[in-house]
């Protein structure tokens, strides 16, 4: 089970952080960042599976591959923004985590933008 | 999976702050300080290559650009 393996892991990574959080905050920055990319990297192949089938649903239910593959960028977006801002947080940097997210939210509004048109036009269509 | 990336990093964290100690006895102030600086850049070194491999898998799994 890989979960009793990443809690372990989590654990260890956090001794450590604390162990060096006193002499040398920097690298315990460091060290906390390096052990969220391994602990990624160890479910990565698992979100990988997910989206495939996600994908397959997709196209047998005959749905626009292009809303799926927008939903799927902007959770990816969403990801890699949560990644950095919880780093900036952790380094007690929460005003840089704030613009960071506020980044993010303006990058996930532009990639919805064709899906906000597409349903205005449906609604138009609709009303008579 | 590499999880000796975690413990390599520790490893120098706490070889740095010890020596950072013996130099501070030695009354070798300047040299802790640089000592500090090139920890802090090896280090940096191998997390940036690791948060690299990172987001590339991430562009891979979500298909982003």
């Amino acid at each position: 089970m890989e979960i009793v393996q990443i809690v372990g892991f989590g654990l260890i990574a956090a001794v450590l952080v604390v162990l060096l959080k006193n002499q040398r905050p920097e690298i315990a920055v460091l060290l906390s960042v390096a052990a969220g990319v391994i602990i990624f990297l160890l479910v990565a192949t698992k979100i990988k599976a997910v989206v495939d089938v996600l994908g397959d649903l997709a196209d047998h239910a005959q749905v626009n591959s292009f809303y799926l593959a927008t939903v799927l960028k902007i959770v990816g977006v969403a990801y890699i923004a949560e990644f950095g801002a919880q780093v900036c947080r952790d380094a007690g940097e929460s005003a840089i985590a704030a613009k960071v997210e506020f980044a993010a939210k303006v990058l996930v509004m532009v990639l919805s933008l064709p899906i906000i048109a597409a349903i205005m036009e449906s609604i138009i269509r609709l009303i008579p | 999976m590499n999880f000796d990336l975690v413990f390599k990093i520790a490893g120098i964290g706490i070889l740095i702050s010890v020596l950072n100690m013996v130099l501070k006895q030695a009354g070798k102030e300047e040299q802790a300080q640089l000592l500090t600086l090139g920890g802090v850049v090896v280090v940096l070194i191998l997390v940036v290559q690791f948060i690299g491999q990172l987001f590339g898998l991430v562009k891979q799994v979500f298909n982003l650009y």
